[in-house]
C-alpha cells in the first residue's frame, strides 16, 4: 500500500462515512461528491486515465448537480431537530457481517494467486473502436433506454405545468 | 538570425533546465519532481493572474471609451506625478480587497461559504495544466486524454458555484447560482460538441498533437489552422459563443446581472474572497480562450509560414492570440445587451445545439472527401450545408422571440 493510495482511500472512505452520517442533506451531497472524486483518483492510480476523467466529468460535473437540485427542489435542507430514533448498531453489524463474508470468499478464492495477465496498452482509440464494433448493441440499448427515460421525464414535467395553469 | 530566435523561443524551457541543473546531485528523486513541478507552475501562477490584473484595467478603460467616458486614468506610482495612464489601478484594487473586512452573513453555512471560492479557483487553475503555451511548453502532457481532462475539471466548477450560492443563505445568491448552473450545464453541450469536430479531424484527444496537426500549410504559406475550413470557422464561432456563456460573459452574464440580482452567487462575499471569485471568473475565460486557440487558431503556430512571422517565439504567438480574444470579449461586453433567461436557454437548445450537430456532419464529410474531391467544391458544399441551416434556424428562432407577454405583471 503506497502513500498516495492511502491518502485517496482514506479520503474516499472518510467522505463516504460523512455522506451517510451528516444531518444536513446538502452537506451529505457535497461529501458524496468528494467520494466520487476520490474514486476518480483511484481509477487514475490504476492508470485508467479515461475512466478516471470520465468519472469526474459525469459524476462530479453532472450527477452531483442532479442530486443537489433534487434535494433543493423536493425538501427543506434544514436539519430536523429531533434526535435520530433508529440505533445504528443493527445496520453496522449487518454491514460488517456482509463485508466479512465477502472478504473471506475473496481471500479463499484462487484468483489472488493467479498471475496478472500482461496488460495491453489500451488507448482511448481502442476503447472507441470496441464501443463502435464489438459492443455497439449494448451501447445502442443504453442510448435507447436513456432517451426513453428523458422523454418520460419531459412528459412528467409538462403535465405538471399544464395542471398548475 | 533564425538560430537566435529559436533560442528565444526555447528560452523558458532552457531556463527551467538551467534551474534544475542547479540542484545538487544527491537530491532524492521525489524532491527533483517536486522542484520541477514548482518551476512549471510558478510561471503560470505569475503570468495569468498578472494578465487578469491588467485585463481589469484595460476592460475598464475600454468600456469607458465605448461609453464615451475616460475610465481610470489617475493611479500611477504613489507620491510622484507619474500616472502611467492609470495602469497602477489594479495594484490599488488588490490592496483594497486585501485589507477590506471579510463579512460572513450570520445565517450562512460557514464551512461551505469558506470553501466555495477555493473550490472554484482550484479547478480553474487545473485547466491550465494541459494547455500547450508554446513549442514543448505544456505543463502536463496527457497524450490520451488532454481535452477530456480540460472539460472534466472545468465541469466541476458548477458545484462550487452552487456551494457559494446555497451557503450564503440569500435569495439573490441562490437565484444567481440556479441561473449559473442552468446556463453552464446547457452551454457545456454545444461547447463539447463544437470541440469534438477538431477531435474527429485530428484523431486524438492530446492538445499538443492537435496543435501539431495544424502545422501543414495551404498554398505554401498559409498555416493549416482549423479556422481556415468551413467546419472550423463555424465551429470556432459556436465554440466562442458557448465559451462566453460558460465564463458568464456578456451577453450571457445573467448569473450576475447586477440590475436584477446584485452580484448573483457571490453577492454575500466581500474582501479577498470576492476578489478570488473575480479572479476565477477571468482565469476561466482565459483558459477557455486558450483552449479555443489550441483547437482552432493553431495554438502557438504563427498564421503564415514566412520568415518574420516564424521568428517570433511560439509563446508570444499564444499570448498574442489570447490578448486578441480578450480584447474581443471586452468589445462584445461593451456592445451587446444582456439576454433574457428564456432567450438564453432557447438559444442554447434550439440554435447552438442543432448547429453543432450539423457541423459534426459537415466535418465528417470534409474528412471523407479529402483528396478525392476538388477543394473548391468541398468549400462550397461545406459552407452551403452550414449557411442554409444557420439562416433557417436563425429565422425560426427570431420568429419564436415575439413580444413578451407579462403573465403576472399585467
Amino acid at each position: 500500500m503506497t502513500l498516495p493510495f492511502a491518502i485517496i482511500a482514506g479520503l474516499t472512505v472518510g467522505s463516504a462515512i460523512a455522506a451517510m452520517s451528516l444531518r444536513n442533506m446538502v452537506h451529505c451531497a457535497l461529501s458524496l461528491v468528494l467520494t466520487f472524486a476520490g474514486l476518480a483518483g483511484l481509477y487514475l492510480q490504476l492508470n485508467a486515465e479515461f475512466v478516471g476523467f470520465t468519472q469526474i466529468l459525469v459524476y462530479v460535473g453532472a450527477v452531483s448537480i442532479l442530486i443537489v437540485f433534487a434535494i433543493l427542489l423536493t425538501r427543506s435542507t434544514e436539519p430536523k431537530d429531533e434526535p435520530a430514533t433508529v440505533t445504528p448498531w443493527v445496520g453496522i453489524s449487518v454491514a460488517v457481517a456482509a463485508f466479512l463474508t465477502m472478504a473471506l470468499a475473496v481471500l479463499a478464492s484462487p484468483i489472488g494467486k493467479r498471475l496478472a495477465a500482461p496488460a495491453s496498452e489500451v488507448s482511448v482509440k481502442t476503447l472507441g473502436q470496441k464501443l463502435m464494433t464489438d459492443y455497439v448493441l449494448p451501447l445502442e440499448v443504453m442510448a435507447l433506454l436513456l432517451t426513453a427515460a428523458m422523454l418520460g421525464a419531459v412528459i412528467i414535467a409538462m403535465k405538471d405545468k399544464e395542471g398548475s395553469r | 538570425m533564425a538560430e537566435l530566435f529559436a533560442k528565444l523561443d526555447a528560452l523558458p524551457v532552457t531556463l527551467k533546465h538551467l534551474l534544475m541543473g542547479l540542484l545538487p546531485g544527491a537530491t532524492p528523486e521525489w524532491l527533483v519532481s517536486v522542484v520541477s513541478a514548482v518551476l512549471t507552475i510558478t510561471p503560470i501562477l505569475a503570468v495569468f493572474p498578472l494578465m487578469f490584473a491588467l485585463t481589469t484595467v484595460i476592460e475598464r478603460k475600454g468600456l469607458g471609451r465605448i461609453q464615451n467616458r475616460i475610465g481610470p486614468n489617475r493611479v500611477g506610482i504613489p507620491l510622484t506625478d507619474i500616472r502611467l495612464w492609470g495602469f497602477g489601478q489594479f495594484i490599488a484594487d488588490g490592496i483594497k480587497s486585501l485589507i477590506k473586512e471579510d463579512v460572513v452573513p450570520r445565517a450562512a453555512d460557514k464551512v461551505v461559504h469558506f470553501l466555495a471560492p477555493i473550490a472554484l479557483l482550484i479547478p480553474v487553475l487545473l485547466t491550465y495544466s494541459v494547455l500547450p503555451f508554446g513549442k514543448n511548453m505544456v505543463p502536463l502532457d496527457l497524450p490520451q486524454t488532454g481535452l477530456l481532462f480540460f472539460f472534466a475539471v472545468g465541469a466541476s466548477t458548477e458545484l462550487s458555484v452552487f456551494m457559494a450560492g446555497w451557503s450564503s443563505r440569500n435569495k439573490y445568491s441562490l437565484l444567481g447560482a440556479m441561473r449559473a448552473i442552468a446556463q453552464m450545464v446547457s452551454y457545456e453541450i454545444p461547447l463539447i460538441l463544437s470541440s469534438l469536430t477538431v477531435v474527429m479531424m485530428a484523431g486524438t484527444l492530446s492538445l499538443t498533437s492537435i496543435v501539431e496537426h495544424q502545422a501543414g500549410t495551404h498554398f505554401g504559406f498559409l498555416h493549416n489552422w482549423h479556422l481556415f475550413t468551413p467546419w472550423g470557422f463555424v465551429g470556432f464561432c459556436l465554440f466562442l459563443t458557448a465559451a462566453a456563456a460558460e465564463a458568464n460573459r456578456t451577453p450571457f452574464d445573467l448569473p450576475e446581472a447586477e440590475s436584477e440580482i446584485i452580484a448573483g452567487y457571490f453577492t454575500e462575499y466581500s474582501g479577498f474572497k470576492f476578489a478570488i471569485f473575480f479572479l476565477a471568473e477571468y482565469l476561466g475565460l482565459f483558459a477557455m480562450c486558450g483552449l479555443g486557440i489550441t483547437l482552432f487558431l493553431g495554438g502557438w503556430l504563427p498564421p503564415v509560414n514566412i520568415a518574420p512571422f516564424t521568428w517570433v517565439p511560439s509563446w508570444c504567438w499564444f499570448l498574442g492570440k489570447l490578448s486578441a480574444l480578450i480584447v474581443l470579449f471586452i468589445w462584445l461586453r461593451g456592445t451587446l445587451p444582456r439576454l433574457r433567461t428564456d432567450q438564453l436557454m432557447g438559444f442554447a437548445w434550439k440554435f447552438l445545439l442543432p448547429m453543432t450537430l450539423i457541423n459534426l456532419v459537415v466535418a465528417a464529410l470534409w474528412h471523407m472527401s479529402g483528396g478525392a474531391v476538388h477543394i473548391g467544391i468541398r468549400w462550397v458544399v461545406g459552407f452551403a450545408m452550414l449557411a442554409i441551416p444557420y439562416w433557417l434556424l436563425g429565422r425560426g428562432f427570431e420568429a419564436s422571440v415575439g413580444k413578451r407577454v407579462y403573465r403576472f405583471a399585467n
